[in-house]
Parts: structure tokens; C-alpha cells; sequence
């Protein structure tokens, strides 16, 4: 399997050229001449996590206000740049990060380097810009607010994690908290927090590695920011010790969203792929697992009806969610419940386990046949530390898998009786 | 390589690209019926026939499939439009003779069981209530049926919930035995494979299928409109939506290319560019009036909308948002168009079109698309007939579609919400 994968040109130590400027900034290029364009992805520090629940939002206002106005540059000037030759290019907050992304036309990769180097080097936050953006960004929170997917995932992880630990907070912030924060918070957050350490830059595309390599050295090299704050983590988070309703009713809807859930696995956990795969079986593998043949299938009661395991730098949710007619609210819940309950008590088959596996390792080319797809597996490898083999012994990882191992992952994380129910929808449901 | 056009002795069309870029292919079989020609009373049935088709076979029981195209780590879709229902399988090319298989086998041994329609009457509802949720949604069901009066375009593709509650299984069995022979359909192999084999393989297993009585198209042209339309919708919410309805050419007509590039003038190119520099957006969202701005010219067989779509910043008022509108067609129509904007939407037509054909499956689904409106020459030539389009083209065509009688102007209003659903501390009652 490992010289097949290798035979099939998978990203691997030998074809990723990776290099680390002297300030820091790591740099990861992958060529790949089938194609016309070029994609430049990364990440730095700067996410929600660095932020006070008080501001919250400020570190996604920071990072969307990155381009809207540079020393040399205001925001139809960067914009005009990416935007005449087809580019795009954006910087957007997470918890833990600011990810940022963009593609070109392959010749047009130094106006991406560029606008990535102005931008995180060389912001100024002009006030009438970030009044604008808040303005923007508070009209969107007033639109979800009838958004019933995005109530009852709002719901569901306020209620899941407790107000202590940033995963309680979405990072847009809220109509609350984002009238308190203005361009002087987020020209300070930008001084505190962004800076070269901690910055990782993949590109893939129609370009020479070692060309690219020097066009971001030559950019960024001479970013410095000794003010920069330490990398943070986030804590561990307790699972609720009681299943907790949390019901977010919105006029005027015929169809309710449900998410259901508890803790999962970070991604680097040694128990992630078994959780993976369990999660697979649960809810994704075939029409959406065995929740997919219950809710959906066999029950009709759901357009959609699947499991999501977040996996990412902390514990984040391991959630099933579905889109139900309220009166099919509870009949859903109890029978996605009652395949986690089944999943606990006894071994997946070996044809489900095998399936998986097959399911898992079989899709590799279909995940790496474009530029974003290698881009964001060589990210996932450099930031997650798993080495740039990883996909090479990718499949070995996924067949040590056992039954055993997917009956402890459900096991480890989902106790039935105590989950977080969150449901958005009709006004008038229980 | 170059695309391969071929036509089986029962009028089955064969599109075969070689690319092999990847070990992958992607196989897509499209059948020329979609919801433009549903008759009322039965507006939703080519949708509901496609889930249909998710139910399995004799030869391939619904449960078996999903999981047999995971194993192997493919991917399977499918997607019911106006002008055509269509179905597709990505897969290792190595297993591409299972996708053919398959669908062959479909084509002509679909159960349709009753208890299968039942439940999925419940599903296929479900995911009508699912659109509802979205306020834009209702404004443009209402928009669409406003426009055509008489055309089929005037209904959503999910149907009238009417129609889909009294629907009986023989409706959605005769559609499927009148429109799924050969001669009603297209099918296109793009991939790593030899197209001689390709040819052969298609043969042995389409090659046997009868053809079918030529299907009678229910179509009924939209007479000319008289007079400006207007519609306004009541939603629950707090946001406030502006749309302008302006009827569009046909795919195949030249003016099609010019609206394209008067589109990406005044709103902005497709939605992998951003749109920071359009007209609109400096007009509109600069100027705080709008949140957003957005554009869209679907390439449909029978002549179809433009829709330019704004979302009201909270305080701003739509009558606001009108004035700015009409003032910016006015500049239009007026003749104010540069030579650099026009060559401008070109670089960027250029620069999407490379990012949306670099995977086996979206070239797939666009020569399939193409073929669909006339020829797979559509598609092959789409950048040729935009760069030919000239400076006067873009006038002429501002003149000709930018006519307020040509159009339907709908408003979304917001109600507000009740039951203080907006209140975030009323959200989390156990």
C-alpha cells in the first residue's frame, strides 16, 4: 500500500519542499503542473482564543480588517489588485487561528505573497472602515438570528461548553459585544498578538517550489514583532454530567434543526482515528451511517441527518445533527441516541469496519486532485505535527484499527444520558 | 485531449474527455427533463424522481450502493435543475466500470416501491420546509412565478407543497419510464482512460437499452412582458432584501456573453472572485446603504433572469437602496462603460473558468451541461465567445435588457420577531 501511494505522487517529505525563514515563518510548497492556478493557504496566532469574552468579535474584526486599508495601500487599492487578474484572497478568525487563503491564475502568485505580506505587516484599521465592517457584520448576526442551522449550533455549543472556555463563544461576536469594539482594539490586538511566530504558508500549484520559497522570503523575511504574545492552548472541557434541552424558538419556521452532542477528541489525540471511524459508522459512511439509515432511511422523518467530529486543537464537538418537521423532534433524538447506545454496547461488524477503512484510505485521490485539497492536507501535516509522511502511512494508521477501538472511542466520549439537545425552529414546539 | 462526441444506435449521446491528471474519472449521465417542464399539478416531480433513483434496484439494493461507491472512495450525486436532471459518480478509474454498471441499471430496473414514495413524500417535504426557513427563499419563489406567468421556469425545482402532497407513485413511475430512455439522454466520461476503451465499455453496457417513444417536452414560451412587475414578501426577521428580476437570453444567445460581462461590471464576477470593486458594491456597500451585494445569470435553455440581490444594512431603508440602483442602470444604459471594465470581467471570466474545470468532475458536469443547452461546444468555447464580445456588445445589451418593463422588483420586508426569540438569555430553558 505505502509504494502504491507513493507511486500515486502523494505529498510526502520528498515532493514538499519546506523551509523555515529566520524569523520564524515556515514555508511549505508543493508543485502541481496539471493545473493553470495557484493556491497560497496558511495560519497564524490571532484567533477568538487570544480575545476577552467582554470583546468578543474582536479578533474576527481584526483579522477581516486586515484588508481594508494597508500603509501604502486603502481597500479599492487591494482589492483592485486581486480583483483585476481574477485573484481572490481573504483572512478570517477561528478559535485558535487567523486562516488565510487565497488562488490566482499560476503567474499571478506574487500578488498573493504580496497582499498577504502588506496586509499582516502593515494594516492601519482606518475608523470608517471598521465602523463599516461592524455595520456589515452586525447585519449578517441579525439574519442568522432566523438562520435555524445556525441557532441551534449556537445553542447547542453555549450549552455544551460552559461560559470559562472559549468554545462557549462564537468568533463573530455577538450583537452584544461588537458595538464596544472599535479600530483603536484592533489596531492594539493586532500589535499583541500577530507577528511571524507561529505563521505557516502552504502553496500548491503551477509554480517551482524553490522560486515560491524565495518570493515569500523576500516578502515576509523582515516581518518582526518582538511584542508578539506567547502561543496560547485551550483547557480541557468537561462533559455535562445530565442530558440539557436547550429549545431556540424562531417564528414563522416549518422545519426544525437538532444538534445533539457531547466532548470529542482533539486531532491529536491517540484515539482519533477510532473516533473517526466510529463517527463514520455513526453518521457519514453510506447515506449518512446507520443515524442516515434510522432518521433518514427507514424513518423518513429528515432531509438531513448526519455525525460531524470537529477533531481540531482542542476538544471539540463530536455532534449529530438533522433537520426535522417539529413533530419529529423527539422521535429523531431518541433514534440517533439509541444507534450511540448500540455502538457502546457491542462491536461494529467486521463488513462496516472493513468498508470504512476502505472508505477512509480509498478517497485519498479524490481529496488530493485539486490545489486546495493537497494545500490543506499539507497544512493539516505541518500544523497538527504529524509529519509530512503522514499520508504515506496514512493507510497503515486507519487498518490498525479495531472493533475494540471504535466500541472504546464511542464509549470514551458519548455517554447517552448525558448530552447537549439543542433545537431550533417552529415557535410553538416543546 | 480533445472532447469526443458520439451517438449510440438508440440516441444514447457520448461525450468523452480524456485527462489524466489524476486516477480518477467522472462519469455523468443527464436526462433532458427538469422542472421548466413540469405541468401544474406536478411541479416538483423530476426532483422527487431523482430521490427516487437513490432507492435501489433488483440488482442494486438502495443500501448496498451508498456504501459500495464509499468503499471504493468515490463520490456520488445528483442534482435536478430547470433544463435537466442529472447523475454522476467520481470514482479510482480502475472501478469506473461499477459507475456504468450502475447506471445502466437504472436507467431501465428503478423499484419505485410505494412504501419507498411514502416516505419519501416525508423527505422531499422535509426539504421544502428546509428552504423555508430562508426568508430569500419565499422572495424568490415569489419573483419566479411573478416573472413567468406561463413558463415552466415560474416554479421552484422542490415544487408546490400541493403537488408534492398529492403526487401519487404512478405520476413519478411515469415520468421515469416516459424520460429515462436513451434517446432523452446524455452521457459524459472525463478521466484518466483511453477513449476507444471508454467507447467500448459504454457500448456494452447502454449499447442494449431500447430506445423510448422521443418524450413529449411540456413547454410553454412566456409571452412578452407588458410592464414593470412588483412583489413584496412578509417574513418573520429583521433583515430587509432588495431584488431585481431582469429578464436574460437563453444560453445560447450571443447577448447572453455581454450580460455576462455587464454582470461581472455591476456586481461582480462569479462567486469565487470576490466583488469589492464592482459597481455595486462602491455604490452600495461603501455607502452603507447594503450589507451585500450579489449577481446572478444562470445559462438556462429558454430565456431566464438576471437577478441582482441586496441585503439591507439594519436602519437603511429599501426605497434608498432603489435610488442607487436605478441611477447605476441609468449609467449603463447611458452608454458609461470602459474598454478597461470590459477587459477587466474578461481576465476574471478567464481566471474562473481554470478554477472550476480543474477537477474531473466539474468538467464533467459542464460538457454534460453544455450538451444539455445544444452542444458541448458551449462549454469548449465559453472563453472564445466572451473575449469576441466587444464594447459596443455590452452597450447594446445594457439597452436592450436593463428596461424597467423587462423586469420584476421584488421586496423582502421584515416583520420583526416575537415570542422574544431574539433575546439570547431566553435561549437556554431547560
Amino acid at each position: 500500500m505505502t509504494q502504491n501511494n507513493v507511486a500515486l505522487g502523494l505529498p510526502n517529505s520528498s515532493n514538499i519542499t519546506r523551509a523555515v525563514l529566520s524569523n520564524g515563518v515556515t514555508v511549505l510548497v508543493r508543485a502541481n503542473p496539471s493545473v493553470k492556478s495557484v493556491v497560497l493557504v496558511g495560519q497564524m496566532r490571532g484567533g477568538s482564543l487570544y480575545e476577552s469574552p467582554q470583546h468578543n468579535g474582536l479578533a474576527s474584526m481584526t483579522a477581516a480588517s486586515l484588508m481594508r486599508g494597508t500603509e501604502s495601500r486603502g481597500l479599492q487599492a487591494i482589492a483592485s489588485r486581486l480583483e483585476d487578474i481574477g485573484a481572490d484572497f481573504d483572512f478570517a478568525a477561528g478559535v485558535h487561528h487567523v486562516s488565510f487563503g487565497g488562488k490566482a491564475l499560476a503567474e499571478d502568485l506574487p500578488v498573493l505573497i504580496d497582499t498577504l505580506a502588506d496586509c499582516v505587516m502593515n494594516p492601519v484599521f482606518p475608523s470608517d472602515q471598521v465602523d463599516r465592517l461592524r455595520g456589515e457584520v452586525m447585519t449578517w448576526l441579525q439574519y442568522s438570528l432566523q438562520d435555524t442551522r445556525r441557532q441551534a449550533s449556537r445553542a447547542f455549543r453555549e450549552s455544551l461548553y460552559d461560559a470559562s472556555h472559549p468554545y462557549h463563544y462564537s468568533p463573530r461576536g455577538t450583537l452584544e459585544s461588537l458595538p464596544g469594539i472599535d479600530a483603536q482594539m484592533l489596531k492594539q490586538f493586532h500589535a499583541s498578538q500577530y507577528g511571524p511566530d507561529g505563521v505557516t504558508i502552504v502553496i500548491v500549484g503551477a509554480v517551482d517550489p524553490a522560486a515560491a520559497v524565495d518570493a515569500v522570503r523576500a516578502k515576509l523575511e523582515s516581518w518582526t514583532a518582538p511584542d508578539q504574545a506567547p502561543a496560547r492552548s485551550v483547557g480541557s472541557a468537561a462533559n455535562v454530567d445530565r442530558t440539557i434541552h436547550t429549545v431556540v424558538p424562531i417564528p414563522g419556521k416549518t422545519q426544525s434543526d437538532v444538534v445533539i452532542g457531547v466532548v470529542g477528541p482533539e486531532r491529536r489525540s491517540p484515539d482519533f482515528q477510532a473516533a473517526r471511524i466510529a463517527n463514520s459508522i455513526l453518521g457519514e459512511f453510506g447515506m449518512m451511517g446507520r443515524i442516515g439509515d434510522e432518521v433518514r432511511e427507514k424513518a423518513g422523518l429528515a432531509y438531513y441527518a448526519y455525525s460531524r467530529i470537529e477533531g481540531g486543537y482542542g476538544p471539540g464537538a463530536w455532534s449529530i445533527s438533522a433537520g426535522v418537521n417539529p413533530a419529529n423532534v423527539e422521535r429523531a433524538v431518541d433514534l440517533s441516541l439509541q444507534e450511540v447506545r448500540k455502538m457502546a454496547a457491542e462491536h461494529v461488524t467486521d463488513t462496516e469496519l472493513d468498508d470504512n477503512k476502505s472508505y477512509f484510505i480509498g478517497r485519498m485521490p479524490l481529496q488530493l486532485e485539486t490545489n486546495e485539497g493537497l494545500a490543506g492536507a499539507i497544512l493539516s501535516m505541518e500544523t497538527f505535527e504529524l509529519g509530512l509522511d503522514y499520508l504515506v502511512e496514512y493507510p497503515a494508521q486507519i487498518n490498525a484499527v479495531t472493533a475494540d477501538g471504535v466500541r472504546e472511542a464511542i464509549q470514551t466520549y458519548w455517554t447517552p444520558d448525558a448530552v447537549v439537545v439543542a433545537v431550533a425552529g417552529a415557535a410553538d414546539q416543546g | 485531449m480533445a472532447v469526443q462526441r458520439h451517438v449510440l444506435e438508440n440516441g444514447l449521446v457520448v461525450i468523452l474527455k480524456e485527462v489524466q491528471s489524476a486516477p480518477l474519472i467522472s462519469w455523468w449521465v443527464l436526462y433532458r427533463i427538469g422542472s421548466r417542464n413540469e405541468p401544474t399539478g406536478k411541479t416538483g416531480i423530476s426532483h422527487w424522481v431523482e430521490h427516487m433513483m437513490f432507492k435501489g434496484t433488483e440488482a442494486f439494493p438502495a443500501k448496498e450502493v451508498d456504501k459500495m461507491f464509499d468503499r471504493l472512495g468515490g463520490t456520488w450525486n445528483a442534482q435536478t435543475s430547470f433544463d435537466y436532471t442529472a447523475y454522476y459518480e467520481t470514482l479510482p478509474a480502475d472501478k469506473i466500470d461499477l459507475a456504468l454498471r450502475h447506471e445502466a441499471d437504472r436507467m431501465v430496473n428503478a423499484r419505485f416501491d410505494i412504501e419507498e414514495v411514502e416516505s419519501e413524500r416525508t423527505v422531499i417535504i422535509s426539504e421544502r420546509q428546509g428552504l423555508e426557513n430562508s426568508p430569500l427563499f419565499w422572495l424568490d419563489e415569489e419573483i419566479s412565478a411573478a416573472a413567468f406567468r406561463v413558463h415552466g421556469y415560474h416554479h421552484e425545482i422542490v415544487g408546490d407543497l400541493h403537488d408534492l402532497r398529492t403526487m401519487t407513485r404512478d405520476d413519478l413511475y411515469s415520468h421515469y419510464r416516459r424520460y429515462y430512455v436513451p434517446n432523452n439522454a446524455i452521457v459524459v466520461a472525463v478521466g484518466a482512460f483511453d477513449p476507444d476503451d471508454m467507447l467500448s465499455r459504454i457500448r456494452q453496457h447502454f449499447g442494449a437499452i431500447p430506445a423510448g417513444d422521443t418524450p413529449p417536452l411540456f413547454v410553454r414560451p412566456e409571452p412578452e412582458q407588458q410592464g414593470e412587475r412588483r412583489v413584496t414578501v412578509e417574513r418573520p426577521g429583521h433583515t430587509a432584501f432588495l431584488e431585481y428580476a431582469y429578464r436574460a437570453p437563453a444560453a445560447g444567445d450571443d447577448d447572453f456573453y455581454a450580460l455576462t460581462i455587464l454582470d461581472s461590471i455591476l456586481t461582480g464576477p462569479d462567486g469565487q472572485i470576490d466583488n469589492k470593486t464592482s459597481r455595486l458594491y462602491r455604490a452600495l456597500v461603501e455607502t452603507e446603504i447594503a450589507a451585500s451585494i450579489g449577481g446572478g445569470l444562470v445559462p438556462t435553455v429558454d430565456p431566464y433572469l438576471y437577478t441582482i440581490v441586496v441585503t439591507l444594512r439594519d436602519g437603511r431603508t429599501i426605497a434608498e437602496a432603489e435610488v442607487i440602483i436605478e441611477s447605476e442602470i441609468a449609467r449603463l444604459v447611458a452608454g458609461d462603460v470602459s474598454q478597461a471594465e470590459v477587459d477587466k470581467a474578461k481576465k476574471q471570466a478567464r481566471a474562473s473558468f481554470a478554477y472550476t474545470t480543474e477537477t474531473v468532475t466539474g468538467q464533467g458536469y459542464w460538457l454534460a451541461f453544455a450538451e444539455n443547452l445544444g452542444s458541448y461546444g458551449w462549454f469548449e468555447g465559453y472563453i472564445d465567445r466572451l473575449d469576441h464580445v466587444s464594447l459596443d456588445d455590452v452597450k447594446a445589451a445594457a439597452i436592450r435588457y436593463l428596461r424597467p418593463r423587462n423586469r420584476v422588483v421584488g421586496h423582502l420586508i421584515p416583520t420583526g420577531l416575537v415570542d422574544g426569540a431574539n433575546d439570547e438569555d431566553d435561549d437556554d430553558a431547560e
